[in-house]
């Protein structure tokens, strides 16, 4: 056991040393989650627009005023005829396009409808969408404002609830997303680079001739990771729960497990990866286009799950990183027990189980 | 000049001599865009619905149909408890509940007004937004025609109203991919550019070839023209495959010359080998290069509104991105081949990724000595 | 007229406060095989790194091949040649497109290559596997392979950093003979290395003991000078005077 300790020592001695890895391990979470925090909203902000006023009105004035004293829309010019809109669509800055036409104010006095018309950019076809639902809201504003508490017959009026996280705030759906991904990084792509590098350096070999069991020397080597891992997931956690205010609704303790469950799957992993290659190079690659990139396009992290194609949906299933994330999302905003969690929790240890297995065979079969 | 044909030549001679090469030239980028293209698809459709309906009427069945018709919604389960609703709502099986409540009809005919309840799961924000919006458009137009159908009110005789038209252009079919598509060649381009010519370079350092070259009177600038420019040719190479691949699988739209596309590209790359070179200048190990380069990868390309649109981050988040070279090419790519903006319209974001690529190139050539 | 291939006075270079070659002075003629002893991390490697223009010195002076060594460097690296003591051959090419991209680097014209390559295949009987990849190659040839590289370009000077770590003694003196070979085309070699018998093939010497040069003589100079039957008997008497 103490032979064990000795080695543990030493993998720690190693990353700590590397103090430029050290500070991206440590900053990239950090920054990640303060960037989605912050930075990724689901309100628009000062979206530039521009207005062709062909009215010129008191009326058709007071619109773009009531448009722009919102932080929603800025503007960004005025335009003086149709022929101007195609080419300030084409330059880019401008998403939206008001048209006002002639005779705003009279024709809604008088004709009892006067017409607006909203030109978007749809290329982004949802940013479109959003726009236009901005847009319609003001003018809808606008119209009650002058025709006063005027209740049309017959109104059905829907109460919006959105439950679980009422304001909208992306950082819920982004902190068990970076969560998954830090985990990966740590404890899959850190382990399997570390020992292909002994592989690679040779040192394997003189590790594994020391009367140290070779089951202990893999242990040995991921103790520090396990360790790295749960204090990075701890630093998110924090950070989410006390920078932006995300609930942790169920059990803490089981929370912590689960991670520490998810570590170990993605730790075995790793070390799956480690007894199929040999250099650091291919180690890396595998990592990257088979742990990184399904983590964040399969696990629901950045994209939702279910408006992909069929295909893609069933391929998630062997993603790790989607049964961790639903995990994540229940037991912290939902606040979900393990009687609810327990099919992804059983899924994530069979996972665990399965890559271990594999991987103790291969290493057998290399060491004989 | 002479010095840099026969880096060149190594270049690609050790380039296609790797065989974990040739598939991260070739096959990476077609399995990316074809997986991220499903993937990263932000259309909401098919939104599952469970509809609690306490009320059974005729009004409340139409309002129903209405929308599941839409294309928007698909009904997961109805019932007239809430209970079971609220358990799939729990369990992540549906994503918004209406509640139709009791007396419905009489209410609405009765007392001029009624409520409808929407639940909608918001733990995606933006999905839940936009499931919202969708969800009471349909609502208004649907209380729009009952009114027009129990009133048999003439549109003419209604209170001043506004009439407000839409028009959605560029993307009138509102395709996600068309949009999607090409942000994604952009990462391709990025990844070559940034990945491969950084770790390449570290590659000759940390198997000490660095130094047999470095006691060579090779000009720092013609070695590292000769290592960056594979990755140039390459990443160029890309792109023309992937607009290829973009095209025969998507029939993606180019509306404007593509040349403008290329140029952009052209100068970009410079940019983005740059910033490989100069991570490649203070690391020592293959391992350290890629670490950095993909912090600093995936820092760009989340805040280049590939993914999520730059009007949803605040104006300071906003500004920030003016200083993020993927978010240029991200905008200019959109801008030329869904909008036809020609040499008017980029020849400012040109500008500005020139200055980049000068600045950038500057600070790593500086930095990179021979002596160590 | 400078005769001297190299020329160094008080020649330093420090890390921190850690000095790693401390005011070495030493002359190497033209021509002259010169030996560069001592144990590891006295202070060898540190002086030669130097002198190739791959680490600037911290404070002396130094010429090689006539140029001064803070700010002719470049004119300095057209006129020398170096083999480190880690293999930096490219691994992945093969021994011709080695030989080809360091002709061309060093500016041969084509014919020059083509010409070089044929000669250097035929001196060292490697011309069956002048396509095969460098990686192949056993330890013993891919050495020989990189000294024929580092005095492709027919440099006055050449540099060489424990170029026989790990080879057998019948490679080692296959090696020497390709030294012997270059020397008497009137190339100068500056050669470090701790085997003591390779000292003996040197035209004179210099011993290093912690980054100071200790001795400097033809073999039987010093070893008259120290009373000694061999190189290795002269090299443990300064080693163990130093504690």
């Amino acid at each position: 056991m103490q032979q064990f300790f000795v080695f543990v020592r030493k993998e720690c001695y190693h990353i700590f040393r590397d103090k430029r890895t050290l500070l991206i391990l440590f900053g990239m979470p950090l920054v990640l989650i303060i960037l989605f925090g912050f930075a990724i909203t689901n309100e628009i902000h000062h979206v530039q627009i521009a207005v062709l006023d062909e009215s010129r009105d008191s009326y058709s004035q007071r619109l773009v005023q009531k448009m722009t004293a919102s932080r929603y829309f800025t503007v960004n010019r005025y335009l003086a005829s149709h022929k101007e809109i195609e080419p300030v669509f084409r330059q880019g800055d401008v998403k939206l396009v008001v048209v006002i036409p002639n005779k705003f104010g009279h024709a809604f006095h008088h004709d009892r409808k006067a017409a607006v018309q909203l030109l978007t950019d749809a290329s982004d076809p949802n940013t479109a969408t959003t726009l236009i639902n901005y847009a319609n809201a003001m003018i809808m504003q606008y119209q009650q404002e002058l025709t006063g508490e005027i209740k049309l017959p017959l109104t059905i009026t829907a109460d919006v609830q959105m439950v679980y996280n009422p304001s909208l705030k992306g950082v819920f759906l982004f902190v068990p997303g970076v969560m998954t991904l830090i985990l990966m990084l740590v404890s899959a792509m850190m382990t399997s680079i570390t020992i292909t590098r002994e592989k690679e350096l040779g040192t394997m070999e003189i590790l594994l001739v020391s009367p140290l069991k070779p089951v202990m020397i893999i242990a040995g080597k991921v103790v520090p990771y396990i360790i790295l891992s749960f204090i990075i997931a701890l630093i998110i956690l924090a950070m989410g729960t006390w920078v932006f205010a995300m609930p942790v609704k169920g059990s803490l303790l089981l929370l912590l497990l689960e991670c520490v469950l998810f570590g170990l799957t993605a730790l075995s992993l790793g070390i799956l990866i480690s007894s199929i290659t040999n250099s650091q190079q291919t180690a890396m690659m595998i990592s990257l286009m088979g742990l990184m990139l399904p983590t964040i396009l399969l696990s629901g992290f950045v994209f939702p799950l279910e408006s992909m194609p069929q295909p893609l949906q069933i391929l998630a299933n062997i993603i790790p990183a989607k049964w961790f994330n639903i995990i994540l999302k229940d037991v912290m905003l939902k606040g979900a027990g393990l009687r609810h969690v327990w099919l992804p929790t059983l899924i994530l240890s069979g996972m665990t189980v399965f890559f271990l297995a594999v991987s103790i065979r291969k290493f057998k079969t290399r060491l004989s | 000049m002479r010095t840099i044909f026969f880096i060149l030549q190594k270049e690609f001679l050790q380039i296609f001599r790797n065989r974990s090469m040739l598939p991260i030239i070739f096959a990476v980028p077609v399995v990316q865009l074809l997986v991220l293209a499903f993937a990263a698809n932000y259309e909401i459709k098919n939104l599952s619905i469970d509809i609690v309906d306490q009320d059974g009427g005729t009004w409340s069945r139409q309002l129903r149909d209405k929308l599941t018709a839409s294309g928007y919604f698909s009904l997961y389960n109805q019932s007239a408890s809430s209970a079971q609703a609220y358990e799939d709502l729990e369990t992540g099986k549906a994503d918004l509940i209406l509640t139709i409540p009791r007396h419905f009809e009489r209410d609405l005919v009765r007392d001029n007004e009624v409520r409808v309840q929407l639940l909608v799961n918001a733990i995606n924000g933006s999905k839940a937004g936009l499931a919202a919006g969708y969800a009471g458009s349909i609502l208004s137009d649907f209380n729009r025609r009952i009114r027009l159908d129990w009133l048999a009110l003439d549109e003419d005789d209604a209170p001043a109203h506004f009439d407000i038209s839409y028009r959605y252009w560029y993307n009138p079919d509102m395709n996600y991919k068309f949009f999607m598509v090409p942000g994604i060649l952009v990462v391709l381009v990025t990844m070559i550019g940034a990945f491969l010519s950084g770790m390449n370079i570290v590659k000759e350092k940390e198997m000490g070839t660095i130094e047999q070259l470095n006691v060579t009177p090779i000009k720092k600038i013609h070695f590292i023209t000769g290592k960056l420019l594979p990755f140039w040719i390459i990443a160029l190479f890309e792109l023309v495959f992937g607009l290829a691949v973009g095209k025969l699988v998507f029939n993606l739209p180019v509306v404007g010359n593509i040349g403008w596309v290329f140029l952009f590209a052209a100068v970009y790359l410079l940019v983005m080998l740059g910033l490989g070179l100069l991570i490649s200048t203070f690391t020592e190990t293959q391992q350290q290069s890629m670490f950095i380069t993909w912090f600093f990868l995936i820092i760009f390309i989340l805040m280049s509104g590939l993914f999520t649109p730059i009007e949803s981050m605040p104006l300071w988040a906003q500004k920030i991105t003016l200083l993020n070279p993927v978010a240029y090419f991200v905008k200019v790519i959109r801008m030329v081949m869904l909008k036809g903006s020609g040499w008017a319209d980029i020849n400012y974001y040109l500008g500005v990724m020139l200055a980049f690529a000068v600045a950038l190139n500057g600070i790593a050539v500086w930095n990179y000595r021979k002596t160590v | 007229m400078n005769t001297h291939a190299i020329v160094t006075k008080d020649l330093t270079k420090r890390f921190g406060d850690f000095i790693a070659t401390n005011a070495i002075t030493f002359e190497v003629g033209q021509g002259e095989i010169f030996g560069f002893l001592g144990a590891n991390g006295a202070g060898k490697t540190t002086a030669m790194r130097m002198l190739c223009g791959l680490l600037r010195p911290s404070s002396g002076e130094a010429t090689v091949a006539g140029y001064d060594l803070y700010t002719q460097t470049e004119q300095i690296k057209k006129r020398i040649g170096y083999m480190s003591q880690k293999f930096s051959l490219y691994e992945d090419l093969t021994v011709k497109e080695n030989i080809r991209f360091y002709g061309g680097i060093y500016g041969l014209s084509n014919q020059q290559i083509k010409q070089k390559t044929q000669e250097l295949l035929a001196r060292l009987q490697m011309e069956k596997e002048e396509r095969q990849l460098v990686s192949s190659l056993p330890l013993g040839w891919k050495q020989k392979l990189s000294f024929s590289i580092a005095v492709l370009h027919d440099p006055s000077i050449v540099f060489l950093d424990e170029p026989t770590g790990g080879v057998d003694p019948i490679t080692r003196r296959q090696f020497w003979d390709l030294i012997y070979e270059s020397a008497d085309k009137g190339v100068t070699i500056f050669v470090t290395t701790h085997y003591m018998d390779e000292a003996e093939y040197c035209n004179r010497i210099s011993i290093m003991v912690d980054g100071k040069i200790k001795a400097l003589d033809t073999p039987a100079g010093l070893k008259k000078q120290y009373n000694a039957d061999s190189m290795n008997e002269v090299f443990l008497q300064l080693a163990r005077a130093k504690s």
